[in-house]
C-alpha cells in the first residue's frame, strides 16, 4: 500500500515537474511586451489624439496578429494627457515605475513631448517622438526620433516650401505678414518662418501673436489688410486656423498667397465644414492621398483605419497624423526584431544607424533625432464643390504643389485666382 | 498703422464681440449675480447648447440660432431639475458652499466627458449661410457671424430686462436674491422662484451655446475658454444688473478688438483683466453693482 502510494506519488511529482517545465516558455511567451505613452485623449489636441491612439492599436493587432515581436505579445499601456503639459511627469513617472513598461513613446505633439523629456533623458530611455517640433534642438539627446518629416532643422523646414514657393513667383512678393497662435508650436514655427523672410530678402509687414482663445479675428485680419502684404503665413491651432480663414474672407484680406502653418485643415470635420472657403489656402502637409504619395502598405492601413475611425467617432479620413502614429510604431518594432531584445541603447543605435520602410515611405533618421532629411509637402486646396467628404478621398483636392520630387500639380496664383 | 477708418472698424467689430459676450453671460449674470449660486457648469451647458445646434444643423440642416430659440424650453426644463437636486441635496441643510461648488464641478465634467463619448473630441462646427459673409457701410465691414449674435444678444438683454423689471416672476427673482422671508409675505414661494431663475440661466446658456458653434468650432473641452471669461463680465458689469453685464460684455469686446487692431492681439486678455481689476479697486460692487 505505502509503496503503490509512494508510485503515485512519485508519478504526480514527475507530472508537476514536467508540466511546470513545459509552461515556463508558454508563461514567457505570454509575457508582453508593454509599451507605454501618454496620449491627448480630451482637450484642445484629442480630435488627432484618438487617431493617432486608434493607429497605433492597429498596429499592435497586426504584429500580434503577425506573432508579436520577440515571440511575446505586445500590450499598449497609455493615459489621457488631457493635451495638458502638467500631466506628462506623473504619466510617464507612473508607466515607469507602477506599470513597469518596457518601452516609452511620446504622445501627440511638441507641448506634450516637452514636459517628457527631462524624465527620459535621466533614465537614458529610447523616445519615439510623435509630432514634435524642435522638442531635441537644445538637449540633443542621442536616444530621441521624431517622426514627423520635418528634418534637421525641423522649425525651418516646417515653413521652407511655403517660402520657396512665394519665392518662384514672377514677379516675386515683397512684403510678408507673419501671425499665429501664442504657442510653442505656432511660436516655434514663427521663428522658422522670420529666418526665411530674412532669407529671401522680404520684408516683414506685420508679426504678431494672438491668445489661443481668441474669439474675434476679424480685428487681426484687418490690422492685416492695413499693411498691404503680398504674402500671409499663419501659423494656428485649429480655433485660429478657422477663424482666420473665416475672418480673411469676411474682411476682404486676399493677399496672393495665403495660408503656410495652418493646424486644422487637414481634419476632416474642418475639411468638411470650410469646403469651398478653403480653396486657394496653402498649407503645410505630411501626407495627402494624391498618386506621388502611395507608399506600400498605406492603403492597406487606411482601409483598416477609416471604418474603425468611422465606429470610434473619430477624423475619418486620417490622412493627418494616423498613418505617422502607425509608421512611428513600425520603426521601433523593426528595431527590436534586428536588435533582438529591448535594450535601449541597442535599439537608439540600431534606428541610428539604418534606414526603415514604413507607410510613410522610406524613413532615416539624423543625429539629432530628426529626419536625416526633410520630407515636407505643401499644398493648395483646389476644386473643391459642396462639404461633401467623400471628394477628399480623392487626388486633386488637396494638390501637392512642393516639392518637385512628389509634386501632383501646379500653384494657382494669386490666391484670388484659385478661389474663384 | 493708425486710421480713423480701421479705428471705427474696431469699435463696430468690439460693439458685436460685446454683444456676443453679453449673450454668453447672460445667465451666469442671473444664476451667480442674483441667486448667488456659483454654477461653474455654466460653460458647459454653453457648450451643451452648441452641440445640440450642431446635431441638427448636421441631421436636418436647421438654421443654428433657430435651433438655439427652439431648445430653450428643453434647457429650461434641464435647468430647473438640476436646480431642484441641487436644492434637495445642498441648499435646504445649509451646504451650499463647497459642496454646492462641488456638485456644479461634478455636472461639468460629467457634461464634458459625455459629450467627448457621444460626438468625439473633433471640432465641431455648423453651416449657415451667413457665416463667412460680411456687408460693408460707410467703409465699416460687419460680418453676419458677429452681427447675428450680437443682436441676439442685445435681444435677449431687453428680453430678460423687461421679464425682471415687469413681470410678477421677475420681481419675485429680484427679491428672492434680496429677502426670500419677505418674498414668502407676498406669497411667493423662493424655492419656485429660484428654480424658474435657474431654468432661465440654462435656457439662456443654451441659446449662447447656438450663437458661439457659428462663430468658432466648438470641441467639450471649450467650456474652459470662458469660465473665467463669463464670470470676469458679471462681475465687471455687477453681480446681479442684467444692463451691466451688457455694458461689461461691450467693455471687454472693444478693448480686445482695439488692442488687437494696434497693439497687437496678445495683450487684449492682460489689459482686460486689468481693467476688471481696476473697476473693482474703485468700484468693488462692478460698473451697476449696488
Amino acid at each position: 500500500m505505502n509503496r503503490t502510494r509512494a508510485v503515485v506519488g512519485l508519478g504526480a511529482a514527475i507530472l508537476v515537474l514536467v508540466a511546470a517545465i513545459a509552461l515556463v516558455p508558454v508563461a514567457r511567451a505570454a509575457n508582453p511586451i508593454k509599451i507605454g505613452f501618454g496620449m491627448a485623449l480630451t482637450g484642445g489636441l484629442a480630435g488627432n489624439g484618438q487617431g493617432a491612439l486608434l493607429a497605433m492599436q492597429i498596429w499592435k493587432d497586426d504584429v500580434n496578429k503577425a506573432g508579436g515581436l520577440l515571440g511575446r505579445p505586445v500590450e499598449l499601456i497609455y493615459y489621457d494627457d488631457q493635451t495638458n503639459p502638467s500631466t506628462i511627469p506623473g504619466i510617464y513617472t507612473k508607466l515607469l515605475d507602477v506599470d513597469k513598461v518596457d518601452l516609452v513613446v511620446s504622445g501627440y505633439g511638441t507641448n506634450l513631448i516637452a514636459p517628457a523629456m527631462p524624465l527620459i533623458m535621466e533614465r537614458k530611455l529610447l523616445f519615439m517622438g510623435l509630432f514634435g517640433l524642435n522638442n531635441n534642438e537644445k538637449y540633443k539627446y542621442s536616444r530621441y526620433f521624431q517622426i514627423s518629416p520635418g528634418g534637421p532643422q525641423s522649425a525651418l523646414s516646417f515653413s521652407d516650401a511655403f517660402f520657396e514657393a512665394a519665392a518662384r513667383q514672377n514677379p516675386k512678393p515683397k512684403n510678408v505678414a507673419l501671425v499665429g497662435d501664442d504657442a510653442e508650436f505656432p511660436q516655434n514655427a514663427l521663428v522658422g518662418a522670420r529666418e526665411h523672410v530674412k532669407r529671401l530678402g522680404f520684408q516683414t509687414v506685420y508679426d504678431k501673436t494672438y491668445p489661443p482663445n481668441t474669439v474675434d479675428y476679424t480685428p487681426i485680419a484687418r490690422a492685416i489688410k492695413a499693411t498691404n502684404p503680398d504674402v500671409v503665413f499663419i501659423a494656428s491651432y485649429p480655433p485660429g486656423s478657422t477663424g482666420m480663414i473665416l475672418a480673411a474672407q469676411e474682411v476682404g484680406l486676399e493677399p496672393k498667397l495665403f495660408g503656410g502653418g495652418m493646424v486644422g485643415l487637414h481634419f476632416t470635420s474642418l475639411l468638411t465644414k470650410l469646403g469651398p472657403k478653403l480653396n486657394g489656402i496653402v498649407d503645410y502637409g505630411f501626407w495627402v492621398p494624391e498618386p506621388t504619395m502611395k507608399f506600400p502598405g498605406i492603403d492597406a492601413f487606411l482601409q483598416k483605419y477609416q471604418p474603425a475611425a468611422a465606429k470610434a467617432g473619430v477624423d475619418p479620413l486620417g490622412y493627418y497624423l494616423p498613418p505617422w502614429a502607425y509608421a512611428n510604431m513600425q520603426v521601433l518594432a523593426k528595431a527590436i526584431e534586428a536588435t533582438k531584445g529591448l535594450d535601449q541603447a541597442k535599439l537608439a543605435d540600431y534606428i541610428h544607424a539604418n534606414e526603415f520602410d514604413t507607410i510613410v515611405g522610406k524613413v532615416k533618421f539624423g543625429s539629432d533625432g530628426e529626419w536625416e532629411k526633410g520630407r515636407m509637402i505643401l499644398i493648395q486646396f483646389q476644386g473643391i464643390k459642396g462639404n461633401d467628404i467623400e471628394q477628399f478621398k480623392h487626388p486633386g483636392r488637396q494638390v501637392i504643389i512642393y516639392p518637385d520630387q512628389y509634386k501632383s500639380g501646379n500653384l494657382i496664383y494669386p490666391y484670388a485666382a484659385a478661389r474663384k | 498703422m493708425f486710421s480713423w477708418d480701421l479705428l471705427a472698424n474696431a469699435v463696430v467689430a468690439g460693439l458685436l464681440l460685446g454683444g456676443f459676450y453679453a449673450a454668453v453671460s447672460l445667465g451666469i449674470g442671473l444664476v451667480f449675480g442674483l441667486l448667488d449660486i456659483a454654477n461653474i457648469a455654466q460653460p458647459a451647458f454653453l457648450v451643451l447648447g452648441a452641440y445640440m445646434s450642431f446635431v441638427l444643423n448636421e441631421v436636418w440642416g436647421i438654421d443654428p440660432i433657430v435651433t438655439g430659440v427652439l431648445l430653450t424650453p428643453v434647457f429650461y426644463l434641464i435647468g430647473a431639475v438640476v436646480y431642484r437636486v441641487y436644492y434637495g441635496s445642498f441648499e435646504r441643510r445649509g451646504d451650499e458652499g463647497l459642496r454646492g461648488l462641488v456638485f456644479f464641478f461634478g455636472i461639468l465634467f460629467i457634461l464634458e466627458v459625455s459629450l467627448s463619448l457621444k460626438f468625439g473630441v473633433d471640432y465641431r462646427l455648423v453651416q449657415a449661410e451667413y457665416i463667412g459673409r460680411s456687408i460693408e457701410i460707410a467703409g465699416v465691414g460687419i460680418a453676419f457671424r458677429y452681427l447675428i449674435p450680437c443682436v441676439m444678444g442685445i435681444a435677449m438683454t431687453a428680453t430678460l430686462y423687461l421679464f425682471l423689471s415687469r413681470t410678477f416672476y421677475g420681481r419675485a427673482i429680484m427679491a428672492v436674491s434680496q429677502d426670500q422671508g419677505a418674498l414668502r409675505l407676498m406669497g411667493a414661494n423662493p424655492v419656485q422662484i429660484k428654480t424658474i431663475a435657474f431654468g432661465i440661466g440654462i435656457a439662456a446658456a443654451s441659446l449662447a451655446g447656438a450663437l458661439l458653434i457659428t462663430i468658432t468650432p466648438v470641441v467639450p473641452s471649450t467650456d474652459r475658454d470662458y469660465i473665467g471669461r463669463m464670470f470676469a463680465i458679471t462681475v465687471l458689469g455687477g453681480m446681479g444688473s442684467i444692463g451691466g453685464t451688457l455694458a461689461a460684455g461691450v467693455i471687454l469686446g472693444v478693448i480686445e478688438s482695439l488692442m488687437a487692431t494696434f497693439f497687437g492681439p496678445s495683450w487684449a486678455p492682460a489689459v482686460s483683466f486689468g481693467i476688471l481689476l481696476l473697476v473693482l479697486a474703485v468700484r468693488p460692487a462692478g460698473l451697476f453693482g449696488r
